[in-house]
C-alpha cells in the first residue's frame, strides 16, 4: 500500500510538471492553431536562466525564477514575431515546421552557449519533505511546490481568461480570428500575449523540472516537451482544464506502468492508452467537438 | 504553377552546383592517390578542413581522425574524445612528432547515429585521414566497423565498449569491453561480500548500458549475489528513477548496481535520498565524474563505489598534467572519455613506433603493419598501468576499485 | 486529353530528372571522380527521396498529417533485417534483397493496414499525434524485443537476451536496444534508384488515376467526396497502405546499407518522421518532385554545412526557418510574383521590341 502511494505521488509530481507545459501548448494550440514544437526548448532556456542567476552569478532564487520568466517571456514573444507572423495565413504545416527549425535553433545555440557538458541545477525550493504513514512514504519539498504551482496557475489562469478583457478577447480570438477581428480585438496582439503566457509558464515549468530533475543540458526540454503534447492533445488540446487532467493522467500512467507492468515499455504504454482514449474520444478528453460545416 | 516550377529549377540548379562541387573537390584527392600510387597526405587537398593546410601536410604528416557525438543529448562523449585526443596530439607534436613526422587531429560530428557516423568516416577519409581514433559510443561504432575492416582502415574506439567492435582484425579497443565489466563488477561485489541482494537499474535504449547489465547478470549467480530486481529506463525517459528505486527497495535490495553515466547516476543517488532509502551503490567507469558535476552535492554519494580505470583526482604527475591542461584548455575536469582517447593516440604513438610506419605509406599498408606492432605494445597511460593488447584487440588493464569518502576517491586495494 | 499529355510529360520530367541524376553519379564513381562522403551518401539519398515521396502521398495527395512514418521504415528495416540473418549466406545476394525488399514492404504495408484502421478514424491533429504515437511504440517495443535461434527454433523474450534459453550453439538475433548486427551490405546506388523509379511510378500512376482522383477529392472535400458515393475510409487506407509499404520497402534499403541496425530516436523515432516531413513541406506538399529535390538537398546540405563545425547545426537551422519564411511565408509569395511578374514583363517587352504597356499579361500567371 505505502509503495503504491509511492508510485501514485511520483506519478502526480511528474503529471503536474507536464500539466504545466501541457497548458503552454495548449493556450497557444487555442489559440494561433499551431503546434509550437519549441515550447520545450523555451523550458531549457528558463532552466539556464535560473542556472546562470543562482549558481554563476550567486543571485537569491527569487531573481533567478523572475529572470527566467523575463527572459522567456521576451523569447516567446520574439520567437512569435520572427518565425510564426510572417506565416500567419500560411497552411499550419508551414508553420509546424517552422516551429521545428526554431526548435533546433534554440537547442543547438543552448549547445554553443553552455557547452555541452551537463550542468547540475542547484534545487531553487527550499520547502521540507514530509513523511506520511510512519515515514514510509516521502513527500518531497519540490513535489509540494509542483503541485501547488500547478494549481495556482490553473485558477489564475482561469480568472484571468474568464474574468478580464485580455482574457474574454483571447476566447473570441480562437473561437473565430475574422469575427474576433470585426469585434475590433486586435488578433496580433492578442497572439502575442499569449505566446507571452504560454512562455512564462515555459520558465516556470522549466524552473521545477529542474529542481525535481536537477540536471540541465541543450536537451533538456525536448522529450518533457513531447511527453507535455501528447497530455494536451490526451485531455483536449485547446482546453485548459484538459490540459490539467491531461498531464495528470499521463504522469500517474507512466509511473504506475513503470512499477507495475514493465519499465521498459511504460512509454509504449502511455502512448497506447493515449490511442485508446482518441479513439473513443476523438478529440481527447475535455476537447470540443467541431461541427465541420461544409 | 509557373511560381513552383522556378523554384524546382532553383533548387536542382542548386542541387547541380553542390553535386559538381564535391565531384571537383574529390577528384583532386583521388587523382593524386593515382598518380602516387598510394594515399598520401597530399591527398588531402580537396577536403575542407585539409585545404587550410595543404602545405604542411605535404611535408608529410600523419592525419588521425576521430568522430563522435558534438551535437545532440549525448554531446558531451564526442566533445571529451575530441578534446583529449587534441591534448595528446598537441603533446605528441611538441616533443617531435611519431617517428619524425607531425601529427594532425581532425574530428566530425556524428551525432550518435549510425549513419551518421558512417558519413563522418567517409568525410575523415575525403580529409585524408590515415588512422581512425572512434567512434565515441558504441551504437554508432558497430556500423562504422564494417567501413574500416572494408577499406582496411587501422581504427582504435576510445569508448565503443559492445563486445563485437573488435571482431574485425583492424580494429582495437581502448576501454573496457561490456562482458569485462559486467563481470569484473559482480565478480568484486562477490568477493568483498559487499552484498547478496542486489537490484540493478540500467539504460534498456543504450547498448553500452543493457550489454553491461546483460553480462552483470550472467555472472552475478556463480559469485553469490541474487539480482532480485531489474529494471530500465531509456534515453527518452531518464529523469525520474523514483519509480524503479521504489521498487528495488521492495524487493529488499542491499545493493542497487548502475551501470550507466554519472549524468542520470546523480538523478538517481538524489532521488533516492528524497526518499530516505540509502542502500549501497555500485557503479561502472560511466560513473566517474560525477565529483566534476558543477554544484553536485558529492555528499549524495558518500559511500558510492564504483569500478574504474581513470580518475581525475588521482595524484599520479601524468593524470595531474592532463587534468591541468585540460581544464586550462577546456574549462572542465576532464572525464573517462577523454582519458580513453589521449590514451588511444598514446598507442597509436607506441605501435606506429614499433611498426616504423612512414606518412607516405598506404592505408591498408599502414594497418597491416600495426596490427602486429599492437601486440608489442606496453605503455603507462592516464586509464591504467602496463597497458597492452591480446589478438582479439582488447585491451589488458586493471580496473581500480575506489570509494567516495567525503567527496573524494578513496582507493578501494 | 490536353490534361493527360500534360501529367504524361511532368511525370516524364520527373523520371528523366532521376535517371540523369544517376547517370551523372554513376559515371562520378567509375571515373573516381567522386568523394567517399558522396559515395557513402549515394543510399542513404535514395531512401530518403522514397521516403519523401511516400509521405508525400499520405500528407499531399491524402491530406492527413503523419508524424510517424520513420515507425514504418523501422518496421520495414527490422523485418528484413531478420529475415537477412536468417538466410545468410544461404541464398544469392540479389535473391535475398529482392526477397527481403518484398518482406519489407509487406510488412510495411501489414503495419499501415493495422495502424492505419484506428488512425485513419481521426481528423487533423489528432491523427497526427496518434501517428506520432504509434512510431514511438513501434520504436519502443523493438528496443525491447530479444530474439534468438538454435537448433530447437526460434525464442522470443521481452526481458533480456538470458531468458532466451538458447543452446550452447544458439545465435541471438535481435538483442534488445544492442539491435542486430552483422548484417549484408548489399544495398548501392543502382538498387537504390531502382526503388526510387518504382516508388516514382506506383505514387505517380496513383496520382493520375481514378483511384488517385478520388483520394484528392476527399482530401479537398470529405462531405462532398462522400456524398457522390466515394468510400472515404477505403480510399484513405489505400494511400495510407501504399505508403507504409514503401516506407518499408526504404527502411529494407537502410537495413542492407549499415551492417548494424538499432533503433534509436536519431534513427526511427519522431525526430526522423519530422525530418521526413520537413522534406515534404519543403519541397511543396503535394509536389512529388519537389519532395525528391528537398529530401536530396536537406541530406546533403548537413554534411556539406561541416567546414562550420560547431555552427553546422545552429546555421542548419536558420537555413531551415529562412527557406520556410520565403517558401510560405504570403508576403514573401506575394514578392516573389511581383518579382517573376516583371521580369516577365521585361522578356515579353524584349521579345516584341514594343515599350507599350502589357498590362493583360499578368493575369495568366
Amino acid at each position: 500500500m505505502s509503495s503504491f502511494l509511492s508510485y501514485l505521488i511520483n506519478g502526480i509530481s511528474l503529471g503536474s510538471v507536464y500539466a504545466i507545459i501541457a497548458l503552454g501548448y495548449t493556450m497557444v494550440y487555442g489559440i494561433a492553431k499551431m503546434l509550437n514544437f519549441a515550447h520545450g526548448d523555451v523550458i531549457m532556456v528558463g532552466g539556464y536562466t535560473v542556472f546562470i542567476c543562482t549558481s554563476m552569478l550567486g543571485l537569491p532564487p527569487v531573481v533567478g525564477i523572475l529572470a527566467a520568466v523575463v527572459i522567456c517571456t521576451v523569447l516567446g514573444v520574439l520567437i512569435e514575431r520572427i518565425a510564426y507572423k510572417p506565416l500567419r495565413g500560411a497552411s499550419s504545416l508551414s508553420v509546424l515546421i517552422t516551429a521545428i527549425g526554431v526548435s533546433y535553433f534554440l537547442q543547438n545555440a543552448a549547445l554553443l552557449l553552455f557547452g555541452a557538458d551537463t550542468k547540475s541545477f542547484q534545487s531553487v525550493i527550499s520547502i521540507p519533505s514530509i513523511t506520511l504513514m510512519n515515514g514510509e512514504v516521502n513527500v518531497s519539498g519540490v513535489t509540494i511546490a509542483t503541485v501547488v504551482s500547478c494549481a495556482v496557475i490553473l485558477i489564475g489562469l482561469t480568472t484571468f481568461i474568464n474574468r478580464t478583457k485580455t482574457g474574454q478577447a483571447m476566447l473570441a480570438v480562437s473561437e473565430d480570428k475574422g469575427a474576433a477581428t470585426l469585434m475590433g480585438i486586435n488578433v496580433n496582439r492578442t497572439i502575442a500575449i499569449t505566446f507571452a503566457i504560454g512562455s512564462a509558464l515555459a520558465a516556470i515549468a522549466g524552473v521545477l523540472l529542474c529542481s525535481a530533475y536537477p540536471v540541465l543540458s541543450s536537451t533538456t526540454g525536448a522529450m518533457p516537451g513531447i511527453k507535455a503534447f501528447t497530455a494536451a492533445v490526451f485531455g483536449g488540446i485547446g482546453s485548459i482544464p484538459g490540459a490539467l487532467i491531461g498531464g495528470l493522467v499521463m504522469g500517474v500512467i507512466e509511473n504506475l506502468s513503470k512499477a507495475y507492468i514493465s519499465s521498459q515499455l511504460s512509454d509504449a504504454i502511455v502512448f497506447a492508452v493515449l490511442i485508446v482514449v482518441l479513439l473513443v474520444k476523438p478529440t481527447g478528453l475535455m476537447g470540443k467537438q467541431i461541427q465541420e460545416k461544409v | 504553377m509557373k511560381m513552383k516550377r522556378t523554384m524546382c529549377a532553383a533548387m536542382a540548379a542548386a542541387m547541380a552546383v553542390s553535386a559538381a562541387g564535391c565531384g571537383n573537390s574529390a577528384s583532386t584527392s583521388e587523382t593524386t592517390a593515382a598518380a602516387g600510387g598510394s594515399e598520401t597526405t597530399a591527398a588531402a587537398g580537396g577536403s575542407e578542413t585539409a585545404a587550410a593546410d595543404s602545405g604542411a601536410s605535404a611535408e608529410g604528416e600523419f592525419v588521425l581522425g576521430g568522430s563522435g557525438p558534438l551535437t545532440g543529448s549525448a554531446a558531451i562523449y564526442g566533445n571529451a574524445v575530441k578534446n583529449g585526443g587534441q591534448i595528446a596530439v598537441d603533446e605528441i607534436n611538441a616533443a617531435g612528432g611519431i617517428n619524425g613526422h607531425q601529427v594532425k587531429w581532425i574530428f566530425e560530428d556524428d551525432e550518435a547515429d549510425a549513419e551518421k557516423a558512417v558519413n563522418a568516416y567517409n568525410t575523415l577519409k575525403d580529409g585524408g585521414m590515415q588512422m581512425f581514433v572512434g567512434t565515441t559510443t558504441s551504437g554508432a561504432c558497430m556500423a562504422v566497423i564494417a567501413e574500416t575492416e572494408n577499406d582496411n582502415m587501422f581504427q582504435i574506439t576510445p569508448s565503443g565498449s559492445t563486445k563485437d567492435i573488435t571482431a574485425p582484425a583492424n580494429v582495437f579497443r581502448m576501454c573496457f569491453s561490456d562482458p569485462a565489466q559486467g563481470t569484473k563488477s559482480a565478480e568484486y561485489i562477490g568477493q568483498n561480500k559487499l552484498a547478496t541482494k542486489v537490484g540493478v537499474i540500467y539504460d534498456n535504449s543504450d547498448a553500452y548500458s543493457s550489454g553491461i547489465y546483460e553480462n552483470f547478470v550472467k555472472e552475478a549467480p556463480n559469485q553469490g549475489i541474487e539480482v532480485v530486481g531489474a529494471e530500465s529506463f531509456n534515453s527518452e525517459s531518464k529523469t525520474d528513477f523514483k519509480t524503479q528505486l521504489q521498487k528495488l527497495k521492495d524487493a529488499g535490495s542491499e545493493l542497487v548496481f548502475l551501470p550507466f553515466y554519472y549524468t542520470e547516476a546523480s538523478l538517481v543517488l538524489k532521488q533516492a535520498n528524497e526518499m530516505g532509502w540509502a542502500p549501497k551503490f555500485f557503479g561502472c567507469d560511466g560513473m566517474d565524474g560525477i565529483l566534476s558535476l558543477p554544484d553536485f552535492d558529492t555528499s549524495l554519494a558518500e559511500g558510492l563505489m564504483l569500478l574504474t580505470p581513470f580518475s581525475a583526482d588521482a595524484s599520479d604527475e601524468l593524470t595531474q598534467n592532463f587534468v591541468a591542461k585540460y581544464k586550462e584548455a577546456y574549462g572542465d575536469t576532464p572525464n573517462q572519455f577523454a582519458a580513453d582517447a589521449y590514451d588511444a593516440v598514446y598507442v597509436i604513438k607506441a605501435a606506429a613506433e614499433t611498426a616504423g610506419i612512414t606518412p607516405d605509406m598506404s592505408v591498408s599498408d599502414i594497418t597491416d603493419a600495426m596490427e602486429p606492432a599492437m601486440l608489442e605494445v606496453k605503455m603507462d597511460g592516464l586509464t591504467g598501468k602496463d597497458i597492452s593488447f591480446d589478438e582479439e584487440g582488447e585491451p589488458n588493464k586493471a580496473p581500480k576499485a575506489v570509494e567516495i569518502v567525503s567527496g573524494a576517491y578513496k582507493s578501494l586495494e | 486529353m490536353n490534361m493527360k499529355s500534360k501529367a504524361f510529360r511532368t511525370n516524364a520530367v520527373t523520371y528523366a530528372i532521376v535517371i540523369a541524376f544517376y547517370l551523372i553519379c554513376h559515371g562520378l564513381i567509375m571515373s573516381g571522380n567522386m568523394s567517399s562522403l558522396m559515395k557513402g551518401l549515394m543510399v542513404p539519398l535514395c531512401y530518403y527521396v522514397i521516403l519523401a515521396v511516400s509521405l508525400n502521398l499520405v500528407v499531399g495527395i491524402s491530406g492527413e498529417l503523419s508524424l510517424g512514418h520513420a515507425g514504418f521504415m523501422c518496421i520495414g528495416a527490422y523485418s528484413s533485417a531478420i529475415f537477412a540473418v536468417l538466410v545468410d549466406g544461404k541464398m544469392p545476394e540479389l535473391l535475398e534483397l529482392v526477397l527481403a525488399l518484398i518482406i519489407g514492404a509487406g510488412f510495411g504495408a501489414l503495419f499501415g493496414f493495422l495502424i492505419g484502421i484506428p488512425v485513419l478514424r481521426l481528423r487533423g491533429d489528432y491523427l497526427a499525434i496518434v501517428t506520432l504515437a504509434f512510431g514511438e511504440i513501434i520504436k519502443n517495443v523493438v528496443n525491447a524485443v530479444y530474439l534468438g535461434i538454435d537448433e530447437n527454433g526460434l525464442h522470443f523474450s521481452m526481458k533480456d537476451s538470458l531468458s532466451l534459453g538458447l543452446s550452447e550453439n544458439g545465435d541471438t538475433i535481435i538483442n534488445g536496444a544492442q539491435g542486430i548486427s552483422g548484417l549484408p551490405r548489399t544495398a548501392n546506388l543502382t538498387v537504390g534508384v531502382v526503388l526510387v523509379l518504382i516508388t516514382l511510378f506506383i505514387v505517380l500512376n496513383l496520382i493520375h488515376s481514378r483511384q488517385g482522383r478520388a483520394i484528392m477529392a476527399i482530401r479537398d472535400n470529405r462531405i462532398a467526396a462522400e456524398s457522390v458515393g466515394l468510400s472515404v475510409s477505403k480510399y484513405k487506407m489505400m494511400a495510407f497502405v501504399i505508403s507504409a509499404a514503401l516506407a518499408g520497402m526504404a527502411g529494407v534499403l537502410y537495413s542492407h546499407n549499415l551492417s548494424a541496425l538499432q533503433a534509436t530516436s536519431k534513427n526511427f523515432g519522431y525526430n526522423q518522421s519530422i525530418m521526413i516531413l520537413v522534406f515534404v513541406v519543403l519541397g511543396g506538399i503535394g509536389n512529388i518532385r519537389g519532395s525528391i529535390i528537398a529530401a536530396v538537398i536537406l541530406t546533403v546540405l548537413p554534411e556539406k554545412l561541416r567546414f562550420l563545425s560547431d555552427y553546422r547545426m545552429l546555421i542548419y537551422a536558420i537555413v531551415l526557418i529562412s527557406l520556410m519564411l520565403f517558401n510560405s511565408a504570403p508576403k514573401s509569395i506575394a514578392w516573389r510574383k511581383m518579382m517573376s511578374e516583371r521580369i516577365r514583363m521585361k522578356k515579353e517587352e524584349n521579345r516584341t521590341g514594343a515599350a507599350g504597356d502589357k498590362d493583360g499579361s499578368g493575369e495568366e500567371a
